[in-house]
């Protein structure tokens, strides 16, 4: 049976972005993909799922405990899905990352993190040592495959599927350990980071939250997201939501652009997969200039009132 | 409560890996090697909840090489009130490093296992969530905000949408996320009296804990590098290149 199921990320209401790369990761492995959507009521999110181009089924699971997910529910329903499956996927955000090693570690399959390259149906490239090294796995044939797929490799499989949408009910106790208390979002009406196509990072040298509207203002101008680093997040300029990099998001929008980053190999593993990377940074020995396709160095207070102009 | 914390050995963040010669594997030879940052993290936790009274002890351990004395020396220095190596040369997995880590726990008793949410080596961000699954108890990961009520414990997790809480019952595992606090200095007479605390080492055939099935390890390759580009001297010319490399129009 050669199968692979890939668990849908969402909110209750909108798929996650990040379900249409895993699906694309997912077909290179060749086999037919289902979509999974646990949910207290799956209905919206499952019709988007059946609008992706390439997934063959999409099954509803839907019971009251699925309303917010948690790791410690969802794994042993995931455990038991996955009876009808050789591979399991799940996205590599936080969302899957958190889920898919408990699903995993049920199934006794040693999971495959970060897939960023599909080989063949049991081989992978992932990154390692904050993407300083890439390696090959391979993962055993005689347990069911598991892994999480790094959104920022793969392109959002199109829309214009119309995947049939089919009612699972498992029969599955689940524990009562764990419990969702609230969910803090930090309410943007700026485009998603990871599916942006462009992005506007501050860090340190932004100097303080105040400031941190220069970077937002420009962001505007532009259309793009805003990150920023560790250092930005830490210092409180901005929600940890924001953060870019090894611990926070990796992006690959066409134009990365960032101001006052000095380039610490934790934040430049985010960015990687950019286009064009900009970076404007007062000191010319800035590491971030070794890896920038084009750099300007000086103080941001001055060159992006100069650029806002300048774009018109 | 006791609380366990895995502590990993890792080459130190600061320094950027690379792949030996042949691919086999990264160059480990004369590189300084850490407690990987988020197990400090960990640790760090684990004293200020036993600093508040919560705990009655710490006990630190690590899966690996004899050499992986020195970090634990440093984690009893730091607070630890005593550690476990449990020596291998293999460099286990996280489905390994769970059941050995499961075991430990079981023979210890203890009720929370705070431990890092990533080991900076392999990156995988599984071993916590799998140590749980085997367990049979919840695990709190990407924490940045941990207290106890009542037997239970209340973590502030960092996901992708913002900042998610959960409740989870004790025992469990709880897995550190950069912003949880920062890690004390170690002193010079913290070092001398840590030489005093128990250290005990034990070979990991003699724990009895059955290898899962792994991943086979292949080729390492670097990155695809990113062609490091090059300075421009004004605004004017940064807009025209944009327009050129047709990324603004
Ligand atoms: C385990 C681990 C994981 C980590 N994960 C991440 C991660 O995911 N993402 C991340 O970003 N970091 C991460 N870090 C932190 C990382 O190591 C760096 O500390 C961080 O990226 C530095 O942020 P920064 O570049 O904003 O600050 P700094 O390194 O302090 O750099 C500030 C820069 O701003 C420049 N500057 C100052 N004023 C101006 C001005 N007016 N105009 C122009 N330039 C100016 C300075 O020249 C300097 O280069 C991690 C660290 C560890 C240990
Ligand atoms: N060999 C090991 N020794 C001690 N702790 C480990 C070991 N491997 C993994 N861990 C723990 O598991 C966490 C996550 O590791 P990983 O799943 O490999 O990213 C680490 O931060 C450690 O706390």
């Amino acid at each position: 049976m050669s199968r692979t199921l890939l668990i849908a990320e969402h909110d209750g209401k909108q798929l996650n972005p990040s379900t249409a790369k895993a699906l694309t990761g997912a077909l290179a492995v060749g086999h037919p993909v289902d979509i999974a959507v646990f949910a207290a009521d799956a209905g919206p999110v499952a019709e988007q799922a059946a609008s992706l181009e390439g997934a063959d089924k999409v099954l509803k699971v839907e019971r009251a405990e699925n309303e917010h997910p948690l790791a410690a529910t969802l794994a042993p329903q995931i455990e038991a899905l996955a009876a009808d499956y050789s591979h399991v996927f799940m996205p590599s955000t936080t969302f899957g990352k958190d889920v898919m090693p408990r699903a995993a570690a049920l199934l006794g399959s040693p999971q495959v993190s970060d897939i960023m390259e599909v080989l063949d149906a049991h081989s992978f490239k992932r990154p390692i040592y904050a993407n300083n090294v890439i390696v090959t796995v391979k993962a055993p044939s005689d347990t069911v495959v598991t892994g999480t797929i790094r959104t920022a490799s793969f392109k959002d499989a199109p829309a214009g599927g119309q995947a049939e949408i089919t009612d699972k009910s498992l029969d599955v106790e689940l524990p009562g350990h764990s419990r969702f208390v609230e969910l803090e979002v930090h309410k943007s009406d700026r485009p998603d980071l990871q599916s942006a196509q462009r992005v506007v990072s501050g860090g340190r040298g932004v100097g303080n939250k105040e400031n941190f509207e220069i970077i937002y203002r420009i962001a505007d101008k532009l259309g793009a997201g805003v990150g920023a680093s560790r250092a930005a997040v830490d210092a409180g300029f901005v929600p940890n939501d924001m953060q870019v990099g090894q611990t926070g998001k990796i992006v690959a929008p066409e134009l990365y652009m960032c101001f006052g980053i000095s380039g610490a190999i934790q934040h430049v593993t985010g960015i990687k997969d950019a286009g064009t990377i900009v970076a404007v940074n007062k000191d010319p020995d800035a590491p971030i200039f070794e890896i920038a396709d084009i750099g300007l160095v000086g103080d941001l207070f001055e060159i992006i009132p100069e650029l806002e102009e300048k774009l018109g | 409560m006791k609380i366990l914390v895995p502590i990993k050995r890792t080459i130190d963040y600061n320094i950027k890996a690379k792949v030996t010669r042949d691919g086999s594997g990264v160059v480990t030879d004369g590189v300084k090697m850490s407690i990987n940052p988020f197990d400090e993290i960990a640790l760090e936790e684990a004293i200020r909840i036993k600093e508040r009274g919560e705990a009655e002890e710490i006990i630190a351990v690590s899966i690996g090489v004899s050499g992986a004395q020195q970090q634990l020396r440093t984690a009893l220095a730091m607070g630890a009130d005593r550690a476990i190596l449990v020596e291998t040369e293999e460099a286990t997995q996280p489905l390994h490093a769970a059941r050995i880590l499961l075991k430990i726990r079981e023979e210890e008793g203890t009720d929370l296992v705070l431990m890092g949410k990533q080991a900076i080596d392999d990156d995988a961000n599984q071993t916590g969530q799998m140590l749980a699954a085997l367990w049979g108890r919840p695990q709190a990961t990407f924490t940045s905000k941990l207290t106890f009520e009542d037997g239970w414990l209340k973590a502030t997790r960092e996901v992708d949408a913002g900042l998610e809480t959960i409740a989870v019952e004790l025992p469990a595992v709880v897995t550190t996320d950069l912003r949880l606090n920062e890690p004390r200095f170690v002193k010079m007479p913290d070092i001398m009296k840590a030489k005093r605390k128990p250290l005990d080492q034990r070979k990991l055939e003699e724990l009895g804990v059955e290898a899962p099935a792994k991943l086979e390890v292949g080729t390492h390759e670097p990155p695809p590098e990113r062609k490091g580009g090059h300075k421009v001297e004004s605004v004017d010319e940064l807009v025209a290149e944009l327009k050129e490399r047709g990324v603004l129009s």
